[in-house]
């Protein structure tokens, strides 16, 4: 590999650029600007609005920097913002969303991944039915499904449980988890299961101590898209859960669709960021390392 | 290379114990929520489901509402221009990323956080952008342009584009960390080998290396046709489904019929049609390109 | 089964906030300022007996119904919950969902107090009563910005007909006459508000009481839709959406004026505007002063927990007493339920609407006169009629008559 950047797994591959200030790296760079200016400015817009009193925004322009900068809508997104009777804006909500995302993650990656694996190395009759069923569900948009669940969770007693909550979210992210968890596994040196087999290992054996040691890449994809579906629920926090565990999103729904007389859109606007401001974290810290775990995960098939 | 199947039953006994979360899912979820809501759109079931008969009548007042009719128009107008236009984008953006350029960890960054935010969010922001009074509209306007216009929100004709850009805009960062995934799994001889020979780089890219792309398009098509038929919260938070009923859609009617005319039976006939689509589309295919005894490498 | 969990639950606020008072969940949709505070004035109220309001508000009625029935389907009921009284909640009663509240009933004398008494019909299914209604609600009302008009220099309107003469000049000077929020329950409220008032209120009953659909196709009907026409062009230029951000471009001038319910006069109090100073309110839009009777009223779900059921009779009860009647209604806009109360710190508007109410100006809501399969067609028809100026009145009519024909 003729590869001197950084990157750890393949470089880039197009043709090699020649001249600094070739017309071809005035194109490149020029449109990869523009992009990236679109891309960026509705961040920005979000941010700046959010500093901005409301005489500043009335006047009109959302692209404007704010004249005098003040974190009065943060501290009222965060914390004391009304909805209702309670007025303690995101921060009830930012815990009770943790307290869902946490177990759930976890669970539906631990589920999915050895799913994963029984397809890819243990493929037992009958395996790829379940499998085409399950890749049927990603396709099935959570509304429709949302009474079938409720009558589900009555019957086994965990409607309106935290632990029902987490099932579900379990449930609806199977399917895009374990077809990716299978790609990954099927692509993972067979020989290195075969030499496994040879020396007795089992099921477990082989998962706990050849796949999972190997999959870090994949494990960080999971999780990246678990925590972004997860933290980002309304509907499921809404309607499986009592209000002692609504997730964040529902705090920001009654800020953001309540006008308390005049809309703030300074203050709907941090609390917008605020409330993303979890799933962008992890895409900002661990960007890299996704573009790597998706590249092992669906490049093969 | 394919993966081994071990032969042995007992073998598998702990395989198939493992999968016993996938198989429940499957069955119970999947398909018993489905034959339910099937069972169900026959019924007269108004806020509470009940198993009150009343044949095809939901079937036949689905398909002689316009509401439907424009939802299932908006799917097919969105969905085919948002898959096109969504992997181009992607496609194009990861090329240009693949070209040893600079910042690409910061170029990239960019382009995949809009991923991160929910659609709530998304909606919110965009309808700002494109709101003419204070959106870009007006922008252009203060700059001298004075009878500019774009107001796609505004417009009934084009509104569902105005939703579009919204969704390009979050989803096609994913599509291109996809594609450059896919891109850098190339190997770099096939480059060298089409430079030898003089193929352009357009050549290249189009008849050899995208076809050695397959499966990460496959994972991308996936991931992109769910979220297309998912279609909902960016509706809800952009639109509203308006201006008057031009950007509704097939799950937001289930939704309306549910809790705002709580009248289930025609809210799960709606979910019929869309979970039979579904099925007769996706399970043929997916057990085409996954089942079979088969293993890609 | 579910009961442990929920006993888990219970055991586990309790122990965490060591109060010997019941907690008592209640759900509802009122998150605008107005209503924040009348609601305020319930759980006030309610704690002052020792028990425990826990609020539970989820914006926007459409996700707040979805929770209320899962919830009750799920087998996990919250202690009390605002729903429309009328034909909605008929179902639930059947199926044996919710707590027959006629004792409680019985022992307030509701059916001495309660006026008028329709309210406390539509509570009524089979004798028995299922829900305490809380407030009236009148949709008949048109909200005048008297800023828009002095700032154009024209004669506040008195009128629908001054009203609709004086949006040119409204219009010229940039302003929005009709303020309208673009959602479909806005939109035929607004028209089931012109139904009302500019034909005789037979029509009205006629085709939503008896559903009869040779009435709605006929001359007086495609006046009302004649004028729903003007209702578009006259807001051609309002892109708002929520019912209080319309009521907001009244209250700042932007727009001349709105249709609207008695509630948008909530947030007239919470902007200080003052009714006859700074906007006025037309009844009946000033044509045939009359109030529709619609308005909220809490139910209460069956439940097992003894302290629970206690407390949800204190609640029922507490709803209806004199003192908190006053204070809800005064913050919410709405009419009391019993005419027996001193409402003399009402203000101008309130005042009319009492005034009617002692009357008998009265005509039942379309909530109780139709189930909501009807009106959500109808608020579809109507969110297409509004957004779309191709669509002719006559056409819309066509449209409605299909609807009022399948109505049950």
């Amino acid at each position: 590999m003729v590869d001197t950047t950084s990157h750890t797994f393949t470089g880039p591959h197009g043709p090699k650029p020649r001249k600094a200030f070739s017309r071809r790296n005035i194109f490149l760079y020029g449109t990869l600007l523009v992009v990236t200016l679109y891309y960026a400015l509705p961040l920005y817009i979000m941010i700046v609005t959010s500093l901005k009193g409301m005489p500043e925004i009335r006047m009109g322009n959302i692209f404007a920097p704010p004249l005098e900068v003040t974190f009065e809508p943060w501290v009222k997104a965060w914390s004391q913002a009304c909805t209702g009777l309670t007025c303690d804006g995101l921060s009830t909500g930012f815990w009770n969303s943790v307290r869902i995302t946490i177990p759930s993650v976890i669970l539906s990656i631990i589920i999915a991944s050895v799913n994963g694996y029984a397809l890819a190395n243990w493929k037992f009759k009958g395996a790829n039915v379940f499998f085409t069923i399950l890749i049927f569900g990603a396709f099935i948009p959570y509304q429709v499904m949302l009474y079938p669940i409720v009558i589900m969770l009555r019957e086994i007693g965990l409607y309106g449980s935290l632990t029902g909550l987490v099932i579900v979210h379990t449930v609806f992210g199977m399917p895009i988890l374990t077809l990716l968890f299978r790609n990954y596994f099927s692509s993972l040196p067979e020989e290195l299961f075969k030499a496994a087999r040879v020396d007795g290992a089992g099921f477990w054996g082989i998962y706990f101590r050849i796949m999972v040691p190997m999959s870090l890449p994949i494990f960080t994809v999971a999780m990246i898209l678990q925590v972004t579906g997860i933290w980002n629920d309304f509907l499921f926090g809404v309607v499986y859960t009592g209000p002692e565990s609504y997730p964040m999103t529902v705090s920001l729904n009654n800020i953001v669709n309540s006008s308390q007389g005049v809309k703030e859109y300074n203050v709907n606007m941090a609390a917008t960021i605020l409330t993303g401001l979890v799933p962008l974290t992890i895409y900002f810290v661990s960007g890299k390392l996704f573009v790597r775990g998706i590249a092992a995960g669906a490049v093969k098939g | 290379m394919a993966s081994t199947r071990p032969n042995q039953l007992f073998r598998n006994k702990s395989a198939k114990i493992a999968a016993i979360p996938m198989i429940v899912t499957a069955l119970f979820v999947f398909v018993g929520g489905t034959a339910w809501t099937i069972v169900y759109s026959f019924t007269g079931s108004g806020l509470l489901p009940r198993l009150k008969w009343v044949g095809l009548d939901q079937y036949e007042r689905l398909w002689d509402t316009r509401k439907w009719m424009i939802s299932i128009e908006n799917l097919a107008i969105y969905g085919f221009s948002m898959l096109i236009l969504v992997f181009v984008i992607g496609f194009i953006l990861a090329a240009l990323l693949d070209q040893k350029i600079r910042f690409e960890n910061t170029i990239r960054t960019v382009i995949l956080y809009p991923y991160a935010l929910s659609f709530v969010v998304t909606g919110l922001v965009w309808q700002w952008i494109l709101n003419p009074e204070f959106g870009v509209q007006n922008i252009v306007r203060g700059w001298g342009w004075e009878t500019f216009t774009f107001d796609p929100l505004y417009n009934a004709e084009i509104a569902i584009f105005g939703i579009l850009i919204a969704g390009l805009w979050q989803g096609s960062g994913l599509v291109m960390v996809l594609m450059l995934a896919g891109l850098r799994g190339i190997d770099q001889d096939v480059w060298k080998a089409a430079r030898v020979d003089g193929i352009p780089s357009w050549k290249t890219y189009l008849f050899i290396v995208i076809p050695m792309m397959r499966p990460v398009f496959i994972t991308t098509l996936v991931l992109v046709v769910t979220g297309i038929v998912k279609i909902y919260d960016l509706i809800v938070a952009q639109t509203g489904g308006g201006p008057g009923i031009a950007t509704e859609v097939p799950a937001k009617y289930v939704y309306d019929m549910m809790f705002q005319a709580n009248n289930l039976g025609q809210a799960f006939a709606a979910s019929t049609m869309m979970l039979v689509t579904v099925a007769l589309v996706v399970i043929p295919w997916a057990f085409l390109e996954f089942g079979g005894s088969k293993n890609r490498g | 089964m579910n009961r442990t969990s929920k006993l888990l639950a219970a055991t586990a606020i309790v122990a965490a906030s060591s109060a010997s008072a019941t907690e008592l969940e209640v759900m509802h949709w009122w998150t605008s300022g107005g209503e924040a505070a009348a609601v305020q004035e319930f759980a006030a109220a309610f704690d002052a007996t020792g028990n425990t309001w826990v609020d539970a508000a989820i914006a926007g009625g459409e996700s707040a119904r979805a929770v209320m029935v899962s919830r009750l389907t799920g087998g996990d009921p919250m202690g009390a919950f605002q729903f429309n009284h009328g034909r909605q909640a008929e179902e639930l009663i059947e199926a044996g969902l919710l707590r027959d509240i006629t004792d409680i009933a019985e022992a307030e004398g509701w059916k001495d107090i309660v006026n008028p008494s329709t309210l406390l019909n539509a509570c009524t299914v089979d004798g028995r009563i299922y829900c305490a209604p809380v407030n009236i609600h009148s949709w008949q009302w048109l909200w005048v910005s008297h800023k828009a008009y002095e700032d154009v220099g024209v004669s506040v309107p008195t009128n629908w007909d001054e009203f609709v003469a004086a949006s040119q000049a409204l219009a010229d000077a940039g302003k929005t006459p009709l303020a309208m929020g673009q959602q479909g329950w806005q939109q035929s409220g607004a028209f089931n508000v012109m139904f009302a008032a500019l034909v005789p209120s037979e029509i009205y009953l006629s085709v939503y009481g008896d559903k009869n659909a040779e009435v709605a196709a006929g001359a007086e009907v495609a006046r009302v839709f004649s004028a729903a026409a003007d209702a578009r062009d006259m807001s051609s230029t309002s892109t708002v959406q929520n019912w209080n951000d319309a009521t907001n471009l009244v209250i700042t001038g932007q727009a001349g004026g709105q249709i609207m319910g008695d509630w948008a006069q909530g947030e007239f109090a919470v902007a200080e505007q003052v009714a006859g100073e700074d906007y006025s309110c037309l009844p009946g839009l000033g044509v045939t002063e009359l109030l529709g009777t619609g308005g909220d009223a809490f139910y209460f779900p069956v439940l097992s927990d003894d302290a629970q059921i206690a407390a949800q009779s204190e609640l029922a009860a507490l709803m209806l007493k004199p003192e908190t009647q006053v204070a809800f209604n005064l913050k919410k806009g709405s009419l009391p339920v019993r005419g027996d109360i001193d409402l003399s710190s009402a203000n101008d508007c309130m005042q009319k609407g009492l005034a009617l109410l002692a009357d008998g100006a009265l005509l039942p809501d379309t909530n109780m006169l139709l189930t909501s399969d009807t009106t959500n067609q109808i608020n579809t028809l109507f969110t297409e009629f509004f957004a779309d100026a191709s669509i002719s009145a006559a056409d819309a009519q066509v449209d409605f008559v299909k609807i009022i024909e399948r109505a049950e």
